[in-house]
């Protein structure tokens, strides 16, 4: 790790004030579960590292049957994984976590972390995109928010400008009849993931009113199938809908060959994966 | 330039320190240049092996992963915190009981790991605690051996209770 000082943090607006000032001489390290590789492996370098982790304002979480769930962006992963609330509500963010790298991991990196840290193979993206989920940006000129399927831009970029900090996540109340799953596949449990897939689906009158599928690992971004869920939308859904569905996701995803797995391995993948959770969402959907 | 070093609080294994340390370390740094705590171990150090797990007011963190200041204010225990004086902690005897360690450098993150799961979860199903020790990779032993005695220490409280011996 190359030199650098050290800031922290107590307020939201102390932060800000620094990041306006600082912008990209700057770094925000909320729990640094990639940050502190990319500083080790001197990828990064920055003057200042902002510590945000220990700001109260940022760690919440809040539910509300109308408005649904704003989450503050320093909640970690295994509040996530060990919360009755989502685990009532949304079921498939504490399922995910589950799976999301180790323990030691989740207990001291964060959700809004995650999210900025922008690698493609990360869990938890999909399963809030397909949510419909929205991001807080905030900066001292102001605050906007972003849907989280327009949030990412490239490997490791996103829509968050220098001198901006994503503050809250904030997920929509599920409607009714509706079903929400993510399937991953990865060589070992803890290990690199190869592809991952996430499915919601919405059921009205025995058809599919609306359906969202998202994929990690397989292109630049975490992305939609929007080819994929166009052909769900508005049908009664079957096996052989799915199937169709899972190889439109296919032909969609933009996969790398790396050490982990060829591009050919990771499209099949895709297919496997969103056929699976495609139909535990439509099971869901029609439990619920 | 050289940057100035700030004084960290932190209390280690039960003792009060006060540190003068350069923010660029890791809390890995911290026990083992500043503290000569070597039982966390440096391996991979991008957060992958859980050779370095320590266990962070309350919770297993990889030290080579969490920034030296992050600690300040808070509770670190490392394997050396384990034992009470001569008494080695129930997870320690059961290690030994079940010969569940070979060269040795994975157990003390095992050790850490299986201490903060249990202080959460005193009765986990197999199942969890496969999945919860995920985080710690085994290179000669194997990971049966380990999880045979943890199950021991959970099932068996009183036969492994430090105090009564």
């Amino acid at each position: 790790m190359r030199e650098f000082e050290y800031l922290r943090m107590n307020t939201l607006q102390e932060a800000c004030s620094l990041l306006s000032e600082y912008k990209d001489e700057a770094k925000v390290l909320a729990g640094g579960q990639s940050l502190l590789t990319l500083l080790k492996l001197n990828m990064i370098s920055p003057s200042y590292l902002i510590d945000i982790k220990f700001i109260p304002e940022l760690n919440y979480m809040d539910f509300d049957e109308k408005e649904g769930l704003k989450m503050g962006a320093l909640t970690t992963h295994r509040t996530v994984e060990k919360s009755p609330l989502l685990k009532e509500k949304f079921t498939v963010l504490p399922e995910t976590e589950l799976v999301v790298a180790s323990v030691q991991t989740r207990n001291w990196g964060t959700i809004g972390g995650t999210l900025v840290h922008a690698d493609p193979i990360g869990d938890i993206a999909p399963p809030l995109i397909v949510l419909d989920s929205r991001v807080k940006l905030i900066s001292a000129d102001g605050e906007r928010t972003v849907p989280l399927a327009e949030f990412f831009v490239d490997f490791f970029m996103t829509v968050v400008e220098e001198n901006e900090l994503l503050c809250e996540i904030q997920i929509p109340a599920l409607p009714a009849h509706t079903g929400v799953a993510y399937q991953k596949f990865s060589t070992i449990e803890a290990g690199i993931k190869i592809a991952g897939a996430a499915a919601m689906v919405s059921l009205d009158d025995g058809l599919c009113k609306d359906a969202k599928i998202a994929l990690s690992a397989v292109a630049p971004v975490p992305m939609r199938a929007l080819k994929a869920e166009e052909i769900l939308k508005g049908k009664p859904l079957d096996d052989r809908l799915i199937e169709q569905a899972a190889q439109a996701a296919a032909a969609e995803a933009d996969p790398v060959t790396d050490m982990h797995a060829t591009d050919e391995y990771r499209r099949e993948l895709v297919k496997v994966l969103v056929k699976r959770a495609a139909k535990m969402a439509l099971e869901r959907a029609r439990a619920s | 330039m050289e940057l100035a070093k700030k004084w960290i609080k932190v209390t280690v294994n039960g003792e009060p320190r006060e540190l003068l340390i350069k923010p660029n370390i890791t809390l890995l740094d911290l026990l083992r240049d500043y503290l000569g705590l070597t039982g966390a171990k440096m391996a991979c150090i991008s957060n992958s092996c859980g050779a370095c797990t320590v266990i962070l007011d309350g919770m297993a963190v990889k030290s080579c992963s969490v920034l030296a200041m992050q600690a300040e204010g808070s509770e670190v225990l490392t394997v050396e915190g384990l034992a009470e004086g001569d008494k080695l902690h129930p997870l320690q005897q059961a290690f030994i009981n079940h010969a569940a360690f070979q060269c040795g450098f994975c157990t003390p993150g095992k050790l850490m790991s299986a201490k903060a799961l249990l202080d959460e979860n005193p009765q986990p199903t197999e199942e969890e605690l496969k999945r919860d020790m995920e985080g710690n990779l085994c290179r000669c032993t194997g990971y049966k051996k380990y999880i045979e005695a943890i199950m021991d220490v959970a099932q068996h409280p009183v036969k492994y209770s430090a105090k009564e011996g």
